[in-house]
């Protein structure tokens, strides 16, 4: 069973459906003990960090995402979620994030500097670090395949844990894995049938 | 390398996808459902669905199917038509659409754009804007294109990206329904005008025009059509792969 995450962030429907077609058991809920007996978590998002974390601190589940993530338990972090795994967020100031994987999270416009538009909305493709093992995450997908994306913040200085990267400007992080914790900062639930790969390579894992 | 959007649109009704020429004289087309299913199979790259409904049964019925084609197909959906308040992003957010267009909502209450992009960001809120030339001057109309707020269109369209809308659809009235290509001069001033991502609607005749579209102004980042598609004029895979071929980059599935 997959537990999502609910936290009062974000629109849960695409995501619920996303596992309902591809045949996968998931709950949505914010109780520690669903969370804690689940096989896999989901940890989405979108939004304002600083109130998204906010909101995970608030509801004690900060905690318990770090203890199941420590003791080796799947967890997929998508778009803000993903942006939750980091050490720190400067959106709008400086919030603490998770603090499982090791970078931080920035403006886009940082990296492009005025030569994009903000924020990042459509299909971009997706790129494989060469000097790396492709990710069990892209088991049914292929380098190249297009995914959707809506941010205007992205996670820098996580080279080790990156696993994909798209073209905007400059190489913008797509998404990370440390581990048995992964991100995508693209929405899997609304990429079509790649997503659905996607998500189902992480029921796989 | 981002792609150019190709973006159906489906004006519902009571249930049922319409379209109009000069939104006027609405014709049946078919079942949103399965014209969504349709449109995602062929590589669309997100939807819009217009709510043009008036009574409150019509609205009922239109959540409906907007929960039913959220369930099954899984690109971004924009809805629009009758989005006056808060309360109704979250009506529609709730059943599964990714972003709200606001038109005439926003011409009524200037402050939900504000509003809604507070609650569920920037990206959430698209503004759609119906434009027509009025003594060479372009302004905002209202209802569908039916009324004319003498308002002037770029500092409406400027005010509403300061206010947070992520995103500009700009529907020339002058050249909808008539099929001889996009509004490239009205298309031209908004680019000019913004940052945010514009949506080009209104004209689109053939494959054609969405070359000309996107090889005259790179700053259009999505191509919005609906008759076109949805009477087969043009097919969406045959579209991309002719975009392709101009070296224009697209999804190709």
């Amino acid at each position: 069973m997959i537990a999502i995450v609910d936290y009062g962030v974000g629109n849960l429907f695409s995501l619920c459906s996303s596992f309902a077609c591809i045949g996968a058991e998931a709950v949505v809920t914010g109780d520690a003990d669903v969370i804690a007996k689940a096989d896999k978590i989901i940890l989405p998002g979108v939004g304002a960090f600083g109130d998204a974390a906010k909101k995970l601190r608030d509801a004690g589940l900060d905690q318990v995402l770090i203890r199941e993530a420590k003791a080796g338990k799947p967890l997929l972090g998508i778009c803000l979620g993903m942006q939750m795994l980091f050490e720190k967020s400067y959106e709008y100031g400086e919030h603490d994030g998770l603090g499982l994987i090791g970078g931080a999270v920035r403006p886009i416009d940082e990296l492009t500097r005025g030569t994009q538009k903000i924020p990042q909305i459509g299909w971009n493709a997706l790129h494989f670090p060469k000097d790396k093992p492709v990710s069990p995450l892209w088991k049914h997908i292929k380098e190249g395949d297009f995914v959707y994306f809506v941010h205007s913040y992205c996670a820098v200085d996580c080279d080790p844990s990156l696993i994909a990267w798209t073209e905007y400007g400059a190489p913008i992080t797509a998404a990370v894995q440390s581990g048995n914790v992964y991100g995508c900062q693209f929405h899997p639930e609304k990429s079509g049938e790649v997503g659905l790969s996607i998500l189902r390579a992480f029921c796989e894992i | 390398m981002i792609t150019k959007r190709i973006i159906p649109c489906l004006d519902v009704r009571d249930g049922r996808v319409v379209k109009g020429t000069n939104f006027l004289g609405l014709r049946d087309v078919s079942s949103p459902v399965k014209l969504a299913d349709y449109y995602s199979r062929c590589g669309a790259d997100e939807l819009v669905f217009y709510d043009i409904t008036a009574s409150a049964e019509g609205r009922a019925l239109f959540t409906d199917i907007l929960r039913e084609v959220a369930s099954t197909i899984f690109i971004p959906l924009t809805v629009g038509g009758g989005i006056n308040s808060v309360d109704d992003f979250d009506r529609v957010l709730k059943c599964g659409a990714d972003k709200v267009s606001v038109n005439s909502g926003a011409i009524r209450n200037p402050s939900l754009i504000g509003e809604a992009a507070k609650k569920y960001g920037d990206q959430c809120v698209v503004l759609s804007v119906d434009i027509k030339r009025v003594d060479g001057v372009f302004h905002v109309f209202a209802k569908g294109g039916r009324e004319d707020t003498g308002m002037e269109a770029i500092s409406w369209i400027k005010r509403g990206v300061a206010d947070g809308a992520g995103e500009i659809v700009v529907n020339s009235i002058d050249t909808d329904g008539v099929k001889g290509g996009f509004d490239l001069e009205m298309l031209q001033a908004v680019c000019d005008a913004v940052s945010v991502p514009v949506i080009a609607s209104g004209g689109a005749g053939c494959a054609e025009h969405f070359t000309t579209l996107f090889k005259t102004l790179p700053g259009v980042d999505a191509g919005l059509a609906a008759s076109i598609f949805h009477f087969g004029e043009v097919a969406i895979p045959d579209l991309k792969k002719q975009l392709a071929a101009e070296g224009i980059p697209v999804r190709i599935i």
